[in-house]
């Protein structure tokens, strides 16, 4: 499905990290591999060390926590917020929404439309595009979007397709109306029949926990987790998303009309850095445009990863300068989602510590 | 490119022997993660990117269907 939008921007990016670092080095023993070939892995999947939020550190915790830093510093104001989106898997409570517990906490204007989006690896892109259409109101001039997640605590420490990646991070991203009328492209697909090759599979309604799914089992490939655990079928979505990005990238340059060689940089959702070079050699996109650095040294936070990517490696060059950027998120859904657009003249564009 | 693609695999695993005729997946010889290091050596040696889409187990099977998916991703 193919969107089109102008006159709108966003003005700035912030990205708040937990302080906790985890070396792999420190986990290597909970996955039983030889060291030989922890350290090939290391090198072809980018483990190397992520940040993981405290026990009891909330997504919630980390918005709030942002949120202040930019009243703190003048960089945004609360009366200015007519939007308050939150994307993520791990919800504060299943009620209320986290948006409202935030909305709350600042307490915040009543008219100011609050929502939770239940969305994680395109969980930017489905974001910002929401965030979009809503600029297309009257009513709406700024759109505060959050993407948080605290996933790691959700993934077994003995699951070595996913743990040594999982990242905890929040995002938070102003979109606003402005007179640029430079357009913006996006697409966005979804495929319901694989929603299930990333999952919890208990602690919703289907299974609720008991102390039966907090068992620990044995999979074929020797990952030891629970049904409370997250689970990943990780061939599955290799294969989707090499098979399904790299015609949509293709696809959004031609609904832009601008040649790949114009995009001054890729900044994708970073799963590992493998599969990141897979798709910039498919794509035949140079690896500098294409960063594949923050699995690396942050961890694979799902919706979290592509304003991180920007908040890291673009820096101040989208502060003083502008770059047309093509930014591009896929996984858990299964959803797959891209924008094209100008990113510059932000406000802010940097990464904290909580 | 057959003794180099078994020099590889005896790098990667080697407690196994990979001249012998058997399926190395269904036998537990490769993993997933075997497959993605494989890989990685496979695209340095021979100077060439396996496309993404190709990388399936079936792919990683044997030696003759390794070299197979060299030769379909350029390599001489």
């Amino acid at each position: 499905m193919d969107f089109a939008f102008k006159n709108k921007r966003i003005s700035g990016i912030l990205t708040i990290l937990p302080k906790k670092r985890v070396k792999f080095e420190e986990e290597m023993a909970n996955y039983s591999f030889s060291h030989a070939k922890c350290m090939k892995l290391k090198l072809a999947m980018g483990y190397n060390e992520h940040r993981v939020a405290e026990a009891g550190q909330c997504s919630s915790d980390f918005c709030v926590f942002g949120l202040q830093y930019l009243f703190d510093n003048g960089l945004l104001k609360p009366e200015e917020i007519d939007a308050l989106l939150f994307v993520s898997q791990s919800p504060d409570y299943f009620m209320p929404p986290t948006s409202n517990l935030i909305h709350g906490h600042f307490g915040l204007k009543h008219d100011c439309l609050c929502l939770d989006i239940n969305q994680g690896c395109a969980g930017f892109e489905i974001g910002l595009i929401q965030a979009f259409m809503l600029l297309e109101q009257d009513s709406v001039n700024k759109v505060v979007l959050m993407n948080a997640d605290v996933l790691s605590s959700k993934v077994s420490d003995r699951d070595r397709n996913s743990k040594p990646l999982i990242g905890d991070a929040a995002a938070i991203t102003i979109v606003e109306k402005c007179c640029d009328d430079s357009k913006i492209f996006a697409n966005v697909k979804m495929d319901g029949t694989g929603a299930l090759a990333l999952n919890i599979p208990a602690g919703g309604f289907r299974q609720p926990s008991t102390s039966e799914t907090a068992m620990m089992e044995e999979d074929t490939s020797g990952n030891f987790r629970s049904k409370d655990n997250l689970v990943m079928q990780g061939d599955f979505v290799f294969n989707f998303v090499q098979r399904e990005v790299p015609p949509m990238i293709e696809h959004l340059m031609e609904q832009a009309k601008v040649d790949k060689d114009d995009v001054d940089g890729f900044l994708f959702h970073q799963p590992n850095k493998f599969m990141l070079h897979k798709l910039a050699d498919k794509l035949e996109i140079p690896y500098d445009k294409m960063p594949a650095n923050i699995v690396e040294n942050f961890g694979n936070a799902s919706g979290v990863t592509v304003p991180t990517n920007i908040s890291f490696n673009l820096g101040n060059d989208v502060v003083e300068g502008k770059k047309k950027v093509c930014l591009a998120g896929f996984g858990v859904g299964l959803t797959w989602a891209s924008i094209l657009m100008e990113l510059g003249n932000l406000e802010f564009n940097q990464i904290i510590e909580f | 490119m057959r003794e180099q693609i078994i020099r590889i695999l005896t790098e990667l695993r080697p407690e196994f022997d990979f001249s012998q005729n058997v399926d190395f997946i269904e036998e537990g010889m490769l993993d997933s993660f075997d497959i993605v290091s494989l890989v990685s050596e496979l695209d340095a040696t021979y100077g060439i990117s396996i496309d993404g889409m190709d990388i399936l187990p079936e792919n990683f099977a044997t030696v003759e269907s390794i070299e197979r998916l060299l030769i379909k991703n350029g390599a001489k």
